[in-house]
């Protein structure tokens, strides 16, 4: 079975967000950039599949070369390889179009990715991608069980989920409970220097959609607070201040 | 050239997101100087379809097709796109939920559309760039995007625009058929499996949510969360490291890996508001927290607060409400 992972460079989940003066970018200055956090449920899944079925566990990134110290990471927790598209990832089409693109090329059976990036929130590159390569895409999934080259999922809907059967190839997002993530051990931080990253131009057209500026929320005014004794006075805040009751 | 509008029915009855998707797909296509018309997917009646008239809706497609009263992606995907084509849809809109936006990236690849998810308000249309407002960085910020393409989908985050309610408008049901094959639904669900809802609403569809943490102290505590929000009309909901002990069920799970929710209400019971806690809620437009430590960091994200304890706030709360009526 050949698994592939596709893995974001994201912002660390504690990170203060500013942007650029010109506010038409993250300030990544003193940042730390981690995968994404949905993206380790999918790599982690990949690992244990492949450890019960055999088979090799591809990643996969779109970025440029700052990237790396987070493929070697995915390498170090347990995937064979890695494929680096040299680009910047401007949205989520253009992302979706080099996975397809490398998919295409590597008949992998099983593509794996996060639900979606904590820095774009775009719910998106996954369905892209499986109408780009024309297969079923499952998302977002709670769990992930393969027998051959059928694989049954559970896929979270409102209000509950459903058991969801469908052969491969097939693109699947990820999200809890699908599995504990792993972290790198000693012995995989060494094994991943020797491991194959290979980097790769991009194709297909440009992008389809423009960030043309990023604001921050508006200051809370700060919270008003209320005597434990006298907690029903909250309701009626709720109701008359804030009419939200 | 018109507005397409994906409506989700459940059980007969259209969703209130989607009451909110539709309400969105009328305005635009007033400010684009057209008509709205809405495609129906799930299992719906005529009459509530009919009802859509008071968002704002002229007409709504309906598919029949027993098979589609569950989501299968393939073959709403292919109906969606049948409905956009006949309608000439320039913009279609549809609910940020799990269906919405699965189905919206297939659309925009097969529609070469541009798309938008977890817009927060209405379009700007100013000098031939069609602009718009939506969440990024786990809630921490907002992006002004422009969608390039001639034709744009936009999901539409919940709670975020106001239900119109035109009372006595109706629209036109029409029947409507995308002449699906069996080959669309490769990934129609083999089992559906509903979980217990405290209110019978859903948590990603509710626009009030009382969620418990740590500070509960165990599961035999939580009839005080469910009594708060039962007597509020409320879903419940519950922070990771209480669904990770399974005191709680998974889907309850409110956080950055888990369930991200935007209610007009988020009542916070013994929840610290960790970062991560908080990339799933802090869109929610009133925050109360209510925690005995005054230096648990949830209340600098909160608008209200009550540093107390909450085995005797909760019941005081949950009887000022029933006060009320």
């Amino acid at each position: 079975m050949k698994f592939l992972v596709c893995i974001s460079n994201v912002p660390d989940t504690t990170t203060k967000i500013t942007f650029t003066p010109d506010n038409k970018e993250l300030n990544k200055a003193g940042v730390q950039f981690v995968i994404n956090p949905w993206d380790e449920y999918a790599l982690t899944r990949a690992i244990e599949l492949k450890e019960q079925l055999g088979g090799t566990v591809t990643v996969l990134n779109v970025g440029e070369a700052d990237t790396e110290p987070n493929i070697r990471k995915a390498l170090a927790i347990g995937a064979d390889d890695a494929i680096r598209v040299n680009a910047k990832p401007t949205d989520a089409f253009f992302v979706a179009q080099q996975i397809a693109a490398v998919a295409k090329d590597g008949g992998y059976d099983v593509i794996l990715m996060g639900k979606e990036s904590i820095d774009y929130n775009g719910f998106q590159v996954h369905g892209m991608v499986g109408e780009l390569l024309g297969i079923p895409t499952v998302a977002p999934a709670m769990k992930l069980d393969m027998s051959g080259n059928s694989a049954t999922l559970e896929r979270e809907i409102e209000g509950g989920k459903e058991i969801v059967e469908v052969q491969t190839p097939f693109v699947v997002s990820c999200q809890e409970p699908m599995c504990e993530p792993r972290i790198p051990n000693m012995r995989g931080i060494m094994t991943a220097r020797t491991k194959p990253l290979k980097v790769v131009e991009a194709t297909g057209q440009g992008a389809a959609t423009e960030v043309v500026e990023y604001a921050l929320p508006p200051k809370k005014q700060g919270v008003k607070l209320i005597e434990a004794e006298n907690a029903g006075e909250l309701i009626r805040l709720l109701r008359n201040e804030a009419k939200v009751i | 050239m018109s507005v397409l509008v994906v409506v989700e029915c459940d059980k007969g009855e259209v969703k209130k997101s989607s009451l909110e998707v539709a309400s969105y797909g009328a305005q635009v296509a007033q400010a684009l100087g057209t008509t709205a018309t809405a495609v129906a997917v799930g299992e719906a009646s005529e009459a509530s379809l009919a009802s859509l008239g008071e968002q704002g809706i002229g007409k709504v497609l309906y598919d029949n097709d027993a098979r589609l009263k569950e989501f299968v992606n393939g073959a709403y995907t292919k109906l969606i796109a049948a409905a956009a084509k006949q309608e000439q849809a320039q913009v279609i809109v549809l609910a940020n939920s799990n269906i919405g936006t699965s189905v919206g990236s297939r659309l925009a690849v097969r529609l070469q559309a541009s798309l938008a998810t977890n817009v927060v308000e209405l379009p700007r249309v100013e000098g031939g760039k069609f602009t718009v407002k939506r969440g990024a960085y786990s809630g921490k910020a907002f992006s002004d995007v422009v969608l390039v393409n001639d034709r744009k989908i936009i999901a539409v985050k919940k709670n975020s625009i106001e239900a119109l309610h035109n009372a006595g408008q109706t629209a036109q049901v029409q029947s409507f058929s995308a002449q699906l094959a069996d080959a669309d639904f490769a990934d129609a669900p083999k089992q559906v499996i509903m979980q217990e809802q405290t209110g019978g609403v859903p948590l990603p569809e509710a626009d009030k949510v009382v969620s418990g943490g740590r500070g509960m102290k165990g599961p035999e505590n939580w009839h005080l969360i469910e009594e708060l929000a039962k007597a509020l009309g409320a879903a419940t909901a519950c922070s990771k490291p209480v669904s990770d002990v399974d005191w709680r069920p998974h889907h309850e799970h409110v956080g950055q890996t888990g369930i991200t929710v935007s209610p007009n209400l988020y009542i916070a019971c013994g929840i610290s508001g960790a970062i991560q806690h908080l990339a799933g809620v802090n869109s929610s437009k009133v925050i109360v927290v209510i925690n005995k430590d005054p230096e648990a960091p949830f209340f600098k994200a909160a608008d209200y607060g009550i540093v107390g304890d909450v085995f005797d706030v909760l019941p005081k709360l949950t009887q000022a409400v029933k006060d009320l009526s």
